[in-house]
């Protein structure tokens, strides 16, 4: 049985008349210890398709299931990081950890709960930050604390909305490697959606493309079987890679592409050349009796030569 | 058509004069696109503003279609990382702006075909009337590079221009700035830390090294035909191996100064640069 299983799900926003589709017929299988990444454009669903799972949003259509049980609503079991961090900004890096712990792990030791919190604080390896407040951190400090503590609450599925869209290049290259690294060491199940090709096939075991289509819906999978763990440098060079990269891209664009509608517009655009504002002879123009046309250069030159 | 030549900038601090940018020599040939890539803080952006203008050099010439240029005009067009559109202006209102500035001479009717040409071709024609609040980011910065292509200027200058896009959406934009670039074939400079980016758009990849005191680490041709098609350039096999060479130059070579490394060899494209440029140099950097 799947960990994780979307049947025929759909679901849009707004009141009947001026109801907009977002996701249509959502098929999607999650075994444990998976990592799937999907991919698609902005605004394409992708956030409502992760939130189906963490249950914050219900399904119109369809059913969302956990261990085969249909999701009610948001729990422990499910861990989310957003792209926006949501810590809590009076807490220390500690306390931000331990508000999760505390809530969920209620029946335990204060000695126990502290030894858990710590344990994540190193897998982030944000030791020597552990009492700086949010606001004291990086984007990339921050966004590590709260994969920290969602992975302290020991989700069965760890759900990433685009969590390092608002990184820079680096940063980003090294908590990717990082997150990669604690699935290797842990095996949860991560789901990480992004809009990042790149970024998918150096983490997955199969990338989703979500199709840009009206309503959007989940495009074949593509399956990444490369060894781990991955070296970008080395990645650049591999056969699969190169093959796998140029099909997730092209599969996008192309659906992308298909989505526009082709309309055909007549315009006319002047020869007209643009007017010299530096110099003081642009007053030239007195002798003539509209702008420099392209046409009349064109004519210039050939007398030249003449 | 522009000619850099040993150009530098320097600000005063406290601590002394810090200089960001020493001996930057580039030439560029008329209709050349050609791109500047260099770590965040090397000083790219720095010579760019110059070009345009907005930055004053400290020492070094510039030269732009056999004129000295100083200030910023409209024959430079700029794309900024974000678009900066008056909000209170619709797209065509913003485009219009400059173009009623360098098309005083034209009728009305004629400065209002030439707004809307250039709004149609990077895909606005049916939001040509909407303010920049109802625009998404990918669809502003369009506006951005329709108001830079209708001025028709002699160059185009473009600072990170899809540095705030994600990667799919700056994809779709890459094709609209080629499909305009195609039609109009402004000598251009563009700024980028996206390899991708840099291969896909332009014919020389100009690569600079660390800040402070950046300079010409080493250049790179594209060798791919126009127009170019993305899917046939990532299937082609020099692909790659141009990736693999920035890349490495990014991560392992960004801290050699040629003018100051006696044992420096330059490659063969970075050597052909060279050629035209003073004889003098690297000794100048002394």
């Amino acid at each position: 049985m799947p960990l994780i299983e979307i049947k025929g799900a759909a679901k849009g926003f707004g009141p009947p008349g001026g109801r907009t589709e977002v996701l249509k017929d959502i098929n999607l299988a999650m075994e444990e210890g998976e990592f799937v990444v999907i991919v698609g454009y902005s605004g394409s669903g992708k956030s409502t398709l992760i939130n189906l799972i963490s249950g914050l949003v219900k399904p119109d259509a369809g059913v969302a299931k956990i261990s085969g049980e249909a999701i009610n609503g948001p729990g422990p079991d499910r861990g989310l990081v957003f792209q926006n961090y949501s810590l809590l900004p009076w807490l220390t890096v500690e306390e931000n950890i331990a508000l999760a712990v505390d809530e969920v792990f209620k029946d335990w030791t204060a000695a126990q709960r502290k030894e858990h919190v710590w344990k994540y604080i190193e897998m982030v390896k944000l030791k020597p930050a552990a009492h700086k407040l949010p606001k004291e951190l990086s984007g990339g400090m921050r966004q590590r604390v709260a994969v920290a503590r969602t992975l302290s609450m020991n989700p069965k599925v760890l759900l990433l909305d685009e969590p390092l869209s608002a990184l820079d290049a680096l940063t980003r290259a090294t908590i990717q490697d990082e997150i990669s690294e604690i699935w290797r060491q842990n095996l949860t199940t991560v789901l990480w959606i992004t809009n990042d090709p790149d970024e998918a096939l150096l983490l997955a075991d199969r990338v989703i493309p979500l199709l840009p289509t009206a309503p959007a819906t989940l495009g074949e999978p593509i399956m990444v079987d490369l060894d781990r763990p991955r070296d970008r440098k080395t990645l650049n060079h591999d056969p699969i890679f190169k093959k796998l990269r140029t099909e997730l891209i092209n599969t996008l664009l192309d659906a992308k592409g298909r989505m526009k509608p082709k309309t055909s517009v007549k315009l006319s655009l002047p020869d007209i050349l643009p007017e010299d504002l530096t110099t003081v002879n642009s007053l030239q123009f007195l002798n003539r009796t509209g702008p420099r046309r392209r046409s009349d250069s064109k004519r210039e030159e050939v007398e030249v030569v003449a | 058509m522009l000619e850099l030549d040993r150009l530098w900038k320097t600000y005063d601090t406290p601590k002394g004069p810090a200089t960001i940018v020493k001996n930057f020599n580039l030439k560029l040939k008329e209709g050349e696109f050609a791109t500047l890539i260099g770590h965040s803080g090397c000083g790219k952006s720095t010579v760019l503003m110059m070009v345009a203008g907005l930055s004053d050099l400290s020492q070094g010439n510039m030269i732009l279609a056999g004129r000295e240029a100083s200030g910023p005009g409209p024959d430079r067009g700029i794309v900024f990382q974000s678009p900066c559109l008056l909000p209170w202006m619709t797209a065509f209102e913003n485009v219009m702006l400059g173009a009623s500035q360098v098309y005083y001479t034209a009728s009305k009717e004629e400065r209002r075909q030439m707004v809307e040409y250039y709004l149609t071709i990077v895909g606005l024609g049916d939001a040509m009337h909407k303010y920049p609040g109802e625009l998404s980011q990918g669809m502003r910065q369009r506006v951005g590079i329709a108001r830079a292509f209708v001025l028709q200027p002699k160059m185009l200058l473009l600072d990170e221009p899809f540095g705030m896009l994600d990667s799919l959406t700056r994809y779709e934009l890459q094709e609209v700035l080629l499909e305009l670039w195609r039609r109009n074939r402004i000598t251009t400079l563009m700024v980028t830390h996206d390899v991708d980016e840099a291969i896909f758009l332009s014919d020389r990849v100009v690569m600079m090294t660390d800040g402070p005191e950046a300079e010409v680490g080493d250049i790179l041709q594209i060798p791919f035909e126009r127009p170019r098609n993305r899917k046939h350039i990532m299937e082609d096999s020099r692909y790659y191996e141009l990736r693999e060479r920035l890349i490495t130059f990014l991560n392992d070579k960004s801290h050699i100064r040629p003018s100051r490394d006696p044992k420096f060899v330059p490659s063969p494209d970075m050597a052909a640069e060279l050629a035209t440029h003073a004889p003098n140099f690297p000794a100048a950097a002394a």
